[in-house]
């Protein structure tokens, strides 16, 4: 172990706290920014909740169970990770199986897995799942990849984004995909394959429309109008830029907007408490929270660049820009830039599964960083 | 693995440099679009965004007026606000909805067939407003529910305020009544004032003061959330309460009119000679007031408008019959005024009269006829043949012209809307009133029998009794009014009314008293008409009755025999005032079918008079 004393030995003079954090494989900048996103979120949380601390308790034993996920899974080598990878995948798969037959009914939707114990949505397992099997997929051959590689590659992150589509829950299918094919992407996909993938998408679109099911479809035309159905589809994001543009530059004030207060914003302490942020923060506080997410996201995307294999690379770039896409995709519906999707707002929505998840992604963004000295090169 | 499909660490590691620099560059740009989005919306669009969320919060929500009171003259309560208790229920706090009607049903607590109504209700309202199970329960209903309350959460008793008459069918048609505000009357008040009222008044005095009666409704900014559940009060403007009216009616001659008249159909006017103002107003039969206030069924209400005695129907302002002899005291002074005849000019009746030239007979109600008749006579005895020569020399423009002064043919004014004219026939009126030629001219035998107050005159009792009032007080009328005064209960100032004189008419005085003396005559008289209602009078009344053929009554109904052979029989009349010499009191009395007007009518003055007087001349 040569190697490694040598690497502790130039790390010498450094203070106890960085060794701590180097011991426990975390990085500082990142859980800095994870922490910042995740203070800025209960705030905003108490005052979306209508001041409900149970609420409020229920979402820090969640971060608190999130950070600790983090915490083990940064221990896990990316070594093992890769190992694990296609079984947690073909597990994964089963389990969408199972929900598609014997499906939990909750919110209409068949997403939950009762386990007796905890429910939980097996859709979850695949945001990693999907993106980790492909990065395998990956690990040794020379990029970018060839056609027929591609098409496996294709199918693996497709088949999981259709079961999750059936169940259904279009926008997890979305985040699913588009982690998966950011991997490809990262991958070395060529420009011009990515514009042809880009003209079968549009091509595909009527035929996906046909596949949708009627509120797919409304919320789809309602972002094109919302004001064609004011108090039906189209209300939620009306209210929703109500409270934004009212809020102005500063805000309301903490646990003034009567946009939230008053329940005209639905599902304001999940998928809509950005607008709740910027009716009682204004801009300055909505920057300030976009500002802690690209400290994140450019952190991550720092880790890949600094990963020391193929595996790592791809799959720290994916999970860092697939948390942009959660994020852009929250803020561009809140905003009504984009379509209704239920999609939370990474680590500042009131809501369980996904943070779960999201904090695993996190720890292994640690564990691809933290392990990484220990490598020889 | 083919050789040369070796890795290339280092080419990789630069392609993946690249990939993440784009990457980084299409974050940032995405990031860049959602700070321009929100700039637009925050900064550039900001007042936009804040006037709606403004108009999302707050909400105006009207403050109804209490309705102002009604009284009689003497401060009697005819008309007043009580709370009454209603059933109703929150759909959001009921469990099983269908399992609580129908256990209200089982208590008798909900009618069955006002289930689809409330079930309606239920759909339209909003789950946390209450939908009204039932408008009004009794004290035994109320009890009822208070022991089985347990059983039913989610449904209540809730006081509101509604009108009560506390008189029932008493002074029904004076009063008239309010009930649930339709789609015309909605056109015709302000609907911004009525914003939060249920029921506007429809007829009587309820509907001739509704604006001052109603009050002003006030405003209240409530602070309200998405659903509109109220939260808190930011602003409150209150309501102006309404008016108070006292009414001239005095409630003891109305009953007395009414109880006098009571299993028959008819009406009975009572008047201040000396101010217009209308002591009693009676249409018999009425109808219950409280029924239109607390929700009359519809099958309630079409028996009461298909009833054939038509208890809605006002017959002392809308009913209209021939006046008969009643017109004969003001054709007298018609005759005096015109020169037509003098008091003392005697024409023999022998139970007859012909025009020149023409053989038709227009008959004496008294066959044998009345003799050698004088003016006074005349009225007093009612002879028809002397009333038949003084029409002819009269000529019918006379007459009308000189009827139309005592007010008949045209509306008294009378604040009660609805008013009709009646009808005082001329040469013009009929050359108007028929379409075919033949029938526009006038022919003297019309002018025979208006002499008589038949033919095609019409009088609404209100008009009689109001001719009575003029002559009375010697010509110097007063429009009849039914407000006595009004009190503002902000200031709690009471505004007396003044009453509202006509021109005097152009009337020789001693003209006059020749016209009073026969009707005094008719009373008094030893073989005057009435002279039994007269009897033992303490003070002078003068009177004359009248008896009206039936035209005719509604076709096509099924009426049994002895029903129409009632129905034909003719109207009974009478006017009076009292004292004769100065009046306080101006009286007209119709029963409808009560055949003779000195048996049928003039008793019923008679008591009237008698009352009033016995408590004026204290």
């Amino acid at each position: 172990m040569a190697v490694s004393q040598t690497v502790f030995g130039e790390h010498h003079s450094l203070s106890l706290g960085r060794r701590i954090m180097a011991g426990l494989k975390l990085d500082g900048t990142l859980l800095f920014g994870l922490l910042l996103i995740a203070a800025f979120g209960l705030v905003v949380l108490w005052s979306a909740s209508g001041q409900e601390s149970g609420l409020l308790l229920r979402q820090l034993v969640r971060l608190g169970v999130g950070f600790a996920v983090l915490l083990v899974v940064a221990q896990i080598p990316p070594k093992v990770l890769r190992l694990w990878s296609p079984w947690i995948f073909l597990a994964g798969l089963a389990l969408l199986i199972a929900v598609l037959v014997v499906g939990d009914f909750g919110k209409g939707a068949q997403r939950w897995l009762d386990l007796g114990v905890v429910r939980f949505q097996p859709a979850e397992i695949m945001k990693l799942a999907v993106p980790m099997t492909a990065a395998w997929y990956l690990r040794d051959r020379p990029l970018p990849p060839r056609f027929t590689e591609l098409c496996i590659l294709l199918a693996l992150v497709i088949l999981p984004a259709v079961l999750i589509a059936r169940q259904p829950d279009l926008g997890t299918a979305l985040l699913v995909a588009s982690s998966g094919l950011l991997v490809v992407l990262l991958g070395g996909l060529r420009v011009r394959l990515v514009l042809l993938l880009g003209a079968m998408a549009a091509a595909l679109a009527p035929v996906l429309w046909h596949f949708m099911h009627d509120y797919q479809r409304r919320r789809v035309l309602t972002f094109f109008n919302p004001e064609n159905d004011p108090l039906g589809a189209g209300y939620h994001i009306i209210q929703s830029k109500i409270a934004i543009g009212s809020g102005g530059l500063f805000g309301k004030g903490w646990g003034n907007g009567s946009q939230a207060q008053l329940e005209f914003l639905p599902e304001r302490s999940t998928d809509f408490i950005f607008a709740v942020l910027g009716e009682e923060f204004g801009l300055i506080g909505l920057l300030l929270l976009l500002a802690a997410y690209l400290l994140v996201i450019g952190r991550g995307l720092y880790i890949a660049l600094q990963a020391q294999d193929t595996f790592g690379r791809l799959l720290a770039g994916s999970i860092s820009l697939t948390f942009f896409v959660y994020v852009f995709v929250n803020t561009g519906m809140v905003t009504g830039l984009l379509p209704v999707v239920g999609v939370p707002l990474p680590l500042v929505s009131y809501g369980g599964s996904s943070m779960v998840t999201l904090m695993a992604g996190f720890g292994i963004l640690m564990s691809i960083n933290g392990h990484r000295n220990l490598l020889a090169r | 693995m083919s050789i040369s499909r070796l890795k290339d660490h280092w080419r990789e590691q630069r392609m993946f440099l690249g990939r993440v620099i784009a990457a980084g560059i299409v974050v940032v740009l995405l990031a860049g679009l959602l700070v321009y989005r929100l700039v637009d919306l925050q900064v550039v669009h900001f007042e936009h965004f804040t006037r709606l969320s403004q108009g999302n919060r707050v909400r105006l929500e009207p403050v109804p007026p209490v309705r102002g009171l009604l009284f009689d003259r003497n401060g009697r309560v005819m008309a007043e606000n009580r709370p009454v208790y209603q059933l109703e229920l929150i759909p959001e706090q009921v469990e099983n909805i269908d399992d609580t009607l129908a256990g209200l049903v089982g208590l008798g607590l909900v009618e069955e067939e006002t289930l689809p109504r409330i079930r309606e209700q239920l759909r339209s309202q909003r789950r946390f407003e209450p939908v009204i199970l039932r408008p009004r329960l009794d004290e035994t209903e109320a009890a009822r529910f208070a022991v089985q309350r347990p059983r039913f959460p989610g449904v209540d008793i809730q006081a509101r305020l509604a009108r009560q008459y506390p008189l029932g069918e008493v002074a029904s048609h004076v009063l008239g009544y309010v009930s649930a505000i339709s789609r015309e009357d909605l056109q015709r008040v302000d609907a911004a004032n009525y914003a939060g009222t249920a029921q506007t008044g429809k007829v009587g005095a309820e509907r001739a003061w509704e604006d001052l009666l109603h009050g002003t409704t006030g405003h209240r900014q409530v602070l309200v959330n998405a659903q509109g559940r109220r939260l808190q009060e930011l602003e409150r403007k209150d309501a102006v309460p309404g008016r108070n009216f006292y009414l001239t009616i005095d409630l003891e001659l109305q009953a007395l009119a009414e109880e006098a008249l009571e299993g028959r159909r008819g009406a009975v006017v009572a008047l201040d000679p000396r101010n217009g103002q209308v002591l009693a107003l009676a249409s018999v039969p009425g109808y219950d007031p409280n029924l239109f206030s607390m929700g009359v069924s519809g099958e309630h209400f079409r028996a009461l408008q298909s009833d054939i005695d038509q208890p809605l129907f006002n017959r002392a302002l809308r009913g209209q019959y021939p006046p008969g002899s009643t017109i004969k005291p003001m054709l007298a002074l018609a005759g005096l005024h015109y020169g037509a005849v003098e008091p003392d000019d005697s024409v023999f009746c022998p139970g007859w009269f012909s025009l020149p030239n023409h053989s038709h007979r227009y008959r004496d109600w008294k066959r044998e006829g009345h003799g050698q008749m004088d003016l006074e006579s005349a009225v007093a005895q009612s002879c028809d043949v002397y009333f038949y020569h003084l029409a002819v020399s009269l000529g019918i423009e006379r007459m009308h012209d000189f009827l139309a002064m005592f007010g008949l043919g045209t509306p008294t004014g009378v604040e009660i809307p609805g008013e009709r004219s009646g009808l005082l026939p001329s040469r013009d009126w009929k050359r108007q009133a028929f379409s075919r030629r033949e029938d526009q001219p006038w022919f003297p035998g019309e002018t025979v029998i208006t002499g008589i107050g038949q033919g095609y005159m019409l009088a609404t009792p209100l008009q009689l009794a109001q001719a009575a009032a003029i002559l009375g007080n010697r010509g110097r009328g007063f429009r009849p009014t039914l407000l006595a005064g009004i009190e503002d209960l902000a200031t709690g100032e009471r505004e007396a009314i003044e009453p509202e004189p006509l021109a005097p008419l152009p009337l020789s005085p001693s003209h006059v008293e020749e016209a009073i003396d026969s009707m005094v005559a008719v009373m008094h008289g030893p073989r005057g008409t009435a002279r039994a209602s007269g009897q033992d009078s303490p003070w002078t009344i003068a009177g004359k009755t009248g008896t009206a053929q039936v035209v005719a009554i509604a076709q096509g109904e099924e009426y049994d025999e002895e029903l129409i052979a009632e129905r034909h029989r003719p109207h009974a009349l009478f006017i009076a005032f009292a004292p004769a010499e100065n009046p306080r009191i101006a009286i007209s009395v119709l029963v409808e079918n009560g055949a003779s007007g000195s048996a049928a009518a003039a008793p019923i003055a008679r008591a009237l008079v008698d009352n009033w007087q016995a408590r004026e001349s204290d």
